[in-house]
């Protein structure tokens, strides 16, 4: 079908809607509950767009296109709109974006800039929620005055992970994201919640304090635990990963990951790390280059080998190590060692 | 893994799903909950899938065979077999007739401790769908009888026709990032890589040529064998890389001494492990995050392993490490980077000859992949089998090693939590996942906890005939009565002190979901 | 013809708060200990609610006879009187019916219909209400009932009922206005099955009790309306969603339902036809927002109730994903009358946009509040007059509201406005689900946007941005205008974010939950510039704007204010000091201890009684 989106003609596909047609047409549309991956929830508004034939705003992301459609998606009264729904979140919000962890990667400090929202003198100041903020767990800071009741993370909780530990409750402008009772956060820790979170609301304890986006290399790689193979992305800083996040192109894991690999990448920049080659003298291990190590270790192989023949000899390689280096570790084995005797944990 | 969206049935046996591989699990779940697809769960434990599945089997453990023959039996029995399936693609289906006519669902019955009806409603439930997966992991393979174990859900698979086509098939879950790969790059004791047995004269010739040295032609000696023939000092020297047997082998005890009297010991890892302890060289190496090269995942997708930081001091890139060994040994390798390996990889296993780094972006390529131009294969046996047509092999119910009896009651099993990871040389080198699960723990049920008077959170002892440990109860009725599970991943309570060295004939895989333990209060 | 003479009480809610409980046993009692051979019997609220407790007697061969505001003590007077003497007890008679099938009338009794609450009105959906025992389907069925059921399920297509349903005019009684004939037909085409039928019975309009009167009084006629719309659609599974705080309703839904099922009016195969069809209650747990028929839906499947954005619509996709037609209950009581009487009879009445008939509760300040059904079209004027009576002796009538907090006021000069749909979206309100609150001069125009966005943002769900903080910043706006807190630009801050509250918000909630102030702006502007400019509220509703004020020429100096303050605002004011008592403004809480205890009466707050005595009294204060 045919739409019509800021004097475009674009090609529709059934069920689609809206904000997906014009994101694929190149437009943009603001948004900050809206996640591809979750279902339509039309909660903040802010991709209010124009339809012809409608008097009222219709938001994008939770409209179906239809043939014809004539839609705007730019226009005085939609910024207008716009300004004041940010002017409105903004006035419930504590606005200290200096020491918050989400700067520079928050959308809406990034709205509030593009519509210019007014902050200092917010015509809408008054109230404000006030819940202390929550993290008696390792993972995650859950700092509900910055929340904007997205919905986010209730939702990747309840239809991705199918785990439905938050969900909202009390209702109107006291509406807060909340595990059974109100209690302490205790779930699986996949830390799904985190990484769809477009505010600083939810933010990890792990990487607090550690490093703004715009200092971070970021690398994407494939997760080190179990066999399912997600892609992650490395965010690095002085040579230290402090932070992973689900990668953003396509990958077998979709967005999503576990506690391990959200969370368990300390172990990269523990002080217990071997550092140095290490040679046992006398029962103890002693410090050694490189080339004393090698020289050691080949001597050693070449005596027993000489001494007892090559099948007394057996490699262990590791389903931990890359195709590479067990291609070339069962290669050393086999063609420099003279054994089959190499294999690795696959059976246990 | 999206096949799951493809499938009318879900069969998960011998699979934590949830906590072992959280991410697989997760189309699991949204196929149940979104597409209406139905789910059967056989295990001994009431994992948390079990909250999804439309049947839990909570079958013994290591009565695997029993229960799948006494489902082939009803299937069979009520003719639900697909006929054409078998007559077109497979061979042998009578002597599996033959042997299930001699077995009633009364004995199956009565060996698992799952009531017949369930066995009958599992039966006609996956016999009926239009598309069914059955997905297995350790729980299946960890046992004195693990080939019986898949070869009785080959045999399910087989007389049903649920495989060769999208949604349907068996598929093993990989527990670790890369035992694929490691696999499929040779590190398995009878395979060159690409699966070309040794012991095959052409294979040897072909990497003989690829490799300019002579290749023994003896098969040699698989992990455990390695282990035994260090106790037997027939093995006088080991170079292992980035394992740890002392945490991950059944019968640490017996491992530790089998390692001590190695002459020469070399390992490279990233920590100081329990097996390094025992070297007498340990290299300095580097984790995934510091180095360039593939994984391949257990749907056998290669992806791009990339380098992010610099291994910390003088440690090295493990293949650096090899190469610098090799090169001083004699064996010449001049590879400037991973790519260069893959190349050479690409050549010597015809299943990834079209794969190349430069290919490698976004999703990867799933092998076979024989050219360069050709994009990957999602499923296998479409139309026909490695072999040709499959084939039925009967397989009979033996039970495990070490049964419960009067001194040592209980039969333990063995797994994965959620929180940690294998011997927990990373997790529990990490602040938080350390932090949030400290400690080990072993889970028993309510009835047995009551009858010993064991308080939930109270440290109890539990031993065996190979070794003792003391660790915490924890009182869960996701065991059953006579049924106690501990967690593999910590060394202060390592379960593997407990499990025994029982190797499966064929596939040389201890049987670490079932041994025999007694318990006591401290 | 009744051969046994009959008791009847008003047993809805409105009765039993006035105190019918008591007249009922009592009535009982008596009758019993007197070994009367007569019956007693409690119906829904016949709509007069401002003369309950109602006690009618009807006499084999006599018309029915209507005493009002009964209590206990009278039973035996009246019953002694008028069933064993066929004398009407005239101390405490209202009125009798018109004669039918031949009866008697007594004389110099004044007909009911003709009365002035009576007059105007047309009874269609209220029918039965005060006329049958609710918990009889019998009685349900001896007035017609359920043959509407009948000839649809065994002489009508489903098209031809839409049909039918289409031409009567029908628009939702909701408050929305939509057709429900097409309503029927978009669920009817919609692709999917199963397809499910519900009933919005979650009013929630503070004042407003019609749905609340009708399931009270004749629950059958909503249970037959549904049967007709589930074989229109092609529904086989119904859900009425009551509200938990209609206990009463409840109940006789549930007995409703189960009579229904045993009579075979519900449930597989009904009566034979072919067609299944059963109807599960479902009770709300008080939340406003779960109205909105998103919401509504959200709340049946068990989830939180937030409304979901439309398109898709619930007739393409509702309940479970399934295409859902809801209607609300007077919606439904409507359809079978429709049916049995046809469309064109339905039809009409009311006018060319407008059929039918509406029922409004009719509270406030009028004198004689209670549940009335009108012609459509009818001019505001003869529903507060005529039948209203107007507002109580002394006070000016000002506005009414329609809609309740999603409606708007009617000013006194648009008094002629006549009710339908258009006219009241013209005038700045809407027809809503049947609230009338009528204000008279003592009403602030201020506080009753207040009181109306203060119950909005309550009840917000929370889930969009405009609703959630839109509707909370604009009371707050509110609240400080009535505490003389007011900034200069409020009143176009409260007009540009209303504006953007009703375009931007998600659900029905938040777009009309600015339409009570933006109304009372456009009509009663004076009044909010008061507020704001002068801080002062002319009603002296206000506590925070109005000022106590001692007349100093009467001030008989007796002390007795100046002890009752208790922040000693007062000084002098005592025999001693022989002054009259003076208010210090600044000090004085606006506790309002001083004029209710002073026993002259010469305190008064500034412009309390009538706008102008704002002038006068800020004269008098010498500060």
């Amino acid at each position: 079908m045919k739409v019509i989106i800021d004097n475009k003609e674009i090609i529709a596909n059934e069920g689609e809607t809206v904000l997906e047609a014009a994101k694929r047409a190149g437009l943009k549309i603001p948004t900050l509950c809206h996640h591809p991956r979750l279902s339509n929830y039309g909660g903040c508004r802010v991709c209010v767009v124009e339809v012809g034939g409608m008097n009222r705003l219709i938001t994008s992301c939770t409209t179906p296109v239809s043939d014809g459609m004539v839609v705007t998606t730019d226009s005085p009264k939609i910024r207008e709109t716009r300004k004041t729904l940010l002017e409105l979140i903004l006035s419930d919000h504590p606005n200290d974006c200096m020491t918050c962890d989400k700067t520079g990667e928050c959308a809406l400090q990034d709205l509030a800039y593009e519509y210019g929202a007014n902050v200092k003198e917010n015509p809408y100041d008054g109230a404000m929620r006030q819940y202390p903020t929550e993290d008696k767990n390792q993972f995650i800071i859950r700092d509900f005055s910055k929340c904007i009741l997205c919905a986010k993370c209730t939702r990747v909780c309840d239809e991705v992970r199918a785990v439905g530990a938050i969900d909202i409750m009390k209702r109107g402008f006291y509406a807060k994201v909340a595990t059974s009772f109100d209690g302490v956060l205790d779930c699986e820790f996949c830390g799904n919640c985190v990484d769809v979170c477009p505010v600083g609301s939810l933010t990890e304890k792990l990487a607090k304090g550690k490093g703004r986006t715009w200092e971070t290399g970021k690398v994407d790689t494939i997760c080190g635990y179990c066999g399912v193979g997600c892609g992650i992305t490395l965010h690095i800083k002085d040579n230290t990963v402090i932070k992973v996040t689900p990668t953003e192109k396509e990958s077998v894991n979709n967005g999503a990951l576990c506690v391990k690999g959200k969370f368990a990448y300390d172990f990269i920049n523990n002080k217990d790390r071997l550092t140095r080659p290490l040679i046992k003298k006398d029962d103890k291990f002693v410090e050694a280059s490189w080339d004393e190590a090698i020289d050691y270790t080949v001597k050693r192989l070449k005596e027993i080998k000489e001494k007892y023949g090559s099948n007394s000899i057996g490699g262990l390689s590791s389903a931990r190590c890359t195709n590479e280096e067990n291609y070339i570790f069962q290669k050393f084995i086999r063609a420099g060692i003279g054994t089959n005797n190499v294999d690795h944990c696959a059976r246990y | 893994m999206d096949e799951v969206e493809k499938t009318d049935l879900i069969f998960v046996i011998g699979s934590n799903t949830t906590e072992a591989h959280p991410v697989a699990a997760l189309g699991l779940k949204k196929a149940v909950r979104y597409n209406g697809t139905k789910l059967i769960v056989a295990d001994p434990r009431r994992i948390d899938l079990c909250r999804f599945a439309d049947l839990h089997l909570g079958h013994r453990p290591a009565t695997d065979v029993a229960l799948i023959n006494g489902i082939l039996k009803v299937i069979i029995d009520e003719d639900l077999i697909n006929k054409e399936f078998i007559n077109e693609r497979t061979e042998g289906f009578e002597d599996v007739r033959n042997l299930l006519s001699r077995f009633t669902i009364d004995e199956a019955e009565r060996i698992t401790g799952v009531p017949k009806e369930k066995i009958v409603k599992a039966a006609r439930m996956y016999a009926g769908a239009k598309n069914a997966l059955i997905y297995y992991t350790m729980g299946i393979t960890q046992h004195s009888n693990g080939t019986g174990n898949v070869l009785s859900l080959a045999n399910l698979v087989l007389a049903t026709g649920k495989i060769g086509r999208e949604g349907s098939g068996l598929n093993p879950l990989r527990g670790q990032n890369n035992v694929q790969g490691a696999c499929d790059a040779g590190a398995i004791s009878e395979y060159y890589p690409g699966y070309q047995k040794v012991n095959d004269e052409k294979n040897r010739e072909k990497f003989e040529r690829l490799w300019g040295a002579k290749l023994s032609e003896k098969i040699g000696l698989t992990a455990t064998e390695m282990t035994e023939a260090a106790d037997a000092e027939k093995i006088k020297a080991m170079y292992v890389m980035g394992e740890n047997p002392l945490i991950s082998d059944p019968d640490i005890n017996h491992t530790r001494a089998a390692f001590s009297k190695i002459e020469f010991l070399v390992v490279q890892d990233i920590f100081m492990s329990e097996t390094a302890e025992l070297a007498h060289v340990i290299l300095p190496a580097s984790c995934f995050a510091e180095k360039d090269g593939t994984f391949t995942n257990t749907e056998r997708r290669v992806q791009r392993v990339r380098k992010a930081v610099e291994p910390p001091g003088e440690a090295m890139e493990d293949w650096q490490i090899i190469m610098k060994i090799s090169n001083a040994f004699g064996c010449k390798m001049e590879y400037e980077h991973p790519s260069q390996i893959m190349d050479e990889l690409a050549l010597s296993m015809p299943q990834c000859a079209g794969i190349s780094f430069d290919r490698l972006n976004g999703l990867g390529i799933q092998w076979p992949c024989p050219d360069k131009a050709h994009p990957g294969t999602r499923t296998l046996h479409k139309e026909r089998f490695t072999r040709g047509k499959g084939l039925f092999k009967p397989v009979e119910y033996i039970p495990p090693r070490e049964l419960p009896d009067k001194e040592y009651p209980f039969t333990l099993t063995t797994g994965r939590m959620l929180t940690h990871y294998h011997t927990g040389t990373m997790t529990r080198r990490s602040a938080g996942t350390n932090e949030h699960v400290k400690e080990g723990y072993v889970e028993i049920s309510p009835e047995d906890a009551n009858r010993l008077n064991i308080k939930n959170g109270e440290k109890i002892r539990v031993s065996s005939r190979r070794g003792q440990i003391d660790i915490k109860a924890k009182v869960t009725t996701m065991v059953s009565p006579g049924i106690v599970f501990i967690p593999f991943h910590f060394k202060e309570a390592a379960a593997n002190v407990l499990t025994s060295r029982e190797l499966d004939p064929i596939a040389k895989i201890p049987e670490l979901k079932s041994c025999a333990v007694k318990i006591e209060k401290k | 013809m009744t051969t046994k003479p009959k008791i009847i009480i008003g047993m809805g809610t409105c009765g039993l708060a006035a105190g019918a409980r008591a007249v009922f046993e009592e009535a009982e009692k008596y009758i019993h200990e007197k070994k009367i051979g007569a019956q007693v019997i409690g119906v829904g609220c016949i709509g007069m609610c401002h003369e309950e407790p109602l006690l009618d007697i009807v006499m084999p061969k006599r018309t029915r006879v209507i005493y009002s505001r009964v209590t206990a003590d009278m039973i035996s007077k009246i019953i002694h009187s008028h069933i064993q003497k066929d004398k009407p007890e005239k101390g405490h008679v209202l009125s009798q019916m018109l004669p039918d099938d031949g009866a008697n009338p007594y004389p110099s009794i004044p007909y009911y219909e003709e009365m002035p609450f009576n007059k105007k009105q047309h009874r269609i959906v209220l029918k039965n209400c005060g006329f049958i025992n609710p918990l009889s389907i019998n009685e349900y069925i001896a007035r017609d009932g359920y043959e509407a059921a009948k000839n649809v399920l065994f002489s009508m297509k489903p098209e031809e009922i839409i049909d039918t349903v289409k031409r009567s005019g029908l628009r939702g009684r909701g408050g929305g206005g939509f057709p429900t004939g097409m309503k029927w037909e978009f669920c009817r085409k919609a692709e999917g099955s199963p397809k499910y039928l519900i009933c919005n019975a979650d009013e929630g309009d503070p004042g407003a009790f019609m749905d609340r009167s009708v399931l009270e009084g004749d629950p059958h006629s909503v249970i037959e309306g549904m049967i007709i719309a589930a074989y229109a659609i092609g529904a086989n599974q119904g859900y009425i969603y009551v509200r938990a705080e209609y206990p009463l309703a409840v109940k006789h839904l549930k007995v409703a339902i189960a009579q229904a099922r045993e009579k075979d009016f519900l449930g597989k195969n009904i009566l034979g036809s072919g067609f299944d069809f059963d109807i599960d209650l479902k009770q709300g747990a008080g939340a406003f927002v779960c109205g909105e028929e998103t919401a509504l839906i959200a709340s049946i499947e068990g989830e939180r109730g937030m409304p979901r954005s439309k398109p898709p619509f619930p007739a393409n996709k509702g309940l479970w994903g399934k295409p859902t037609n809801i209607n609300n209950v007077e919606t439904f009581a409507n359809v079978p009358q429709i049916i049995l009487k046809g469309a064109d009879w339905y039809a009409g009445f009311g006018t060319e946009k407008s059929k039918g008939t509406k029922v409004f509760a009719l509270t406030g300040k009028i004198k004689r509040p209670g549940l009335i059904e009108v012609p459509m079209g009818i001019p505001l004027k003869e529903i507060i007059f005529d039948i209203g009576g107007g507002v109580a002796d002394g006070s000016r009538f000002k506005a009414v509201q329609t809609g309740g907090p999603s409606g708007g006021c009617i000013p006194a000069e648009l008094i002629d406005t006549h009710v339908e749909y258009e006219s009241l979206i013209a005038a700045g309100t809407m027809m809503g689900s049947g609230g009338m609150v009528v204000m008279d001069d003592s009403n602030c125009m201020v506080e009753m946007a207040r009181f109306f966005l203060n119950f909005s943002t309550d009840e917000s769900c929370g889930k969009c941005v405009p609703c959630r903080i839109g509707t909370k910043r604009l009371l707050e706006i509110l609240e400080r205008i009535v505490a003389g807190k007011a900034k200069e630009n409020d009143l176009e801050l409260l007009a540009s974010l209303g504006g953007t509250v009703k375009t931007a918000s998600l659900c029905g909630l938040g777009q009309t939950a600015p339409n009570p102030v933006l109304s009372m702006i456009r009509y009663f502007r004076d009044e909010y510039v008061e507020h704001i400019k002068d801080k002062s509220c002319r009603t002296g509703t206000c506590q925070a704007l109005s000022r106590y004020i001692v007349n100093l020429d009467t001030c008989k100096m007796c002390g007795i204010c100046v002890k009752g303050c208790p922040v000693d605002a007062i000084a002098d004011g005592t025999k001693k000091t022989k002054k009259p008592a003076l208010i210090d403004d600044e000090k004085c809480i606006r506790c309002g201890i001083c004029f209710e205890k002073c026993p002259f009466g010469v305190i008064y707050t500034k412009g309390a009684k009538k706008a102008g005595h704002v002038k006068e009294g800020l004269s008098e204060v010498k500060v």
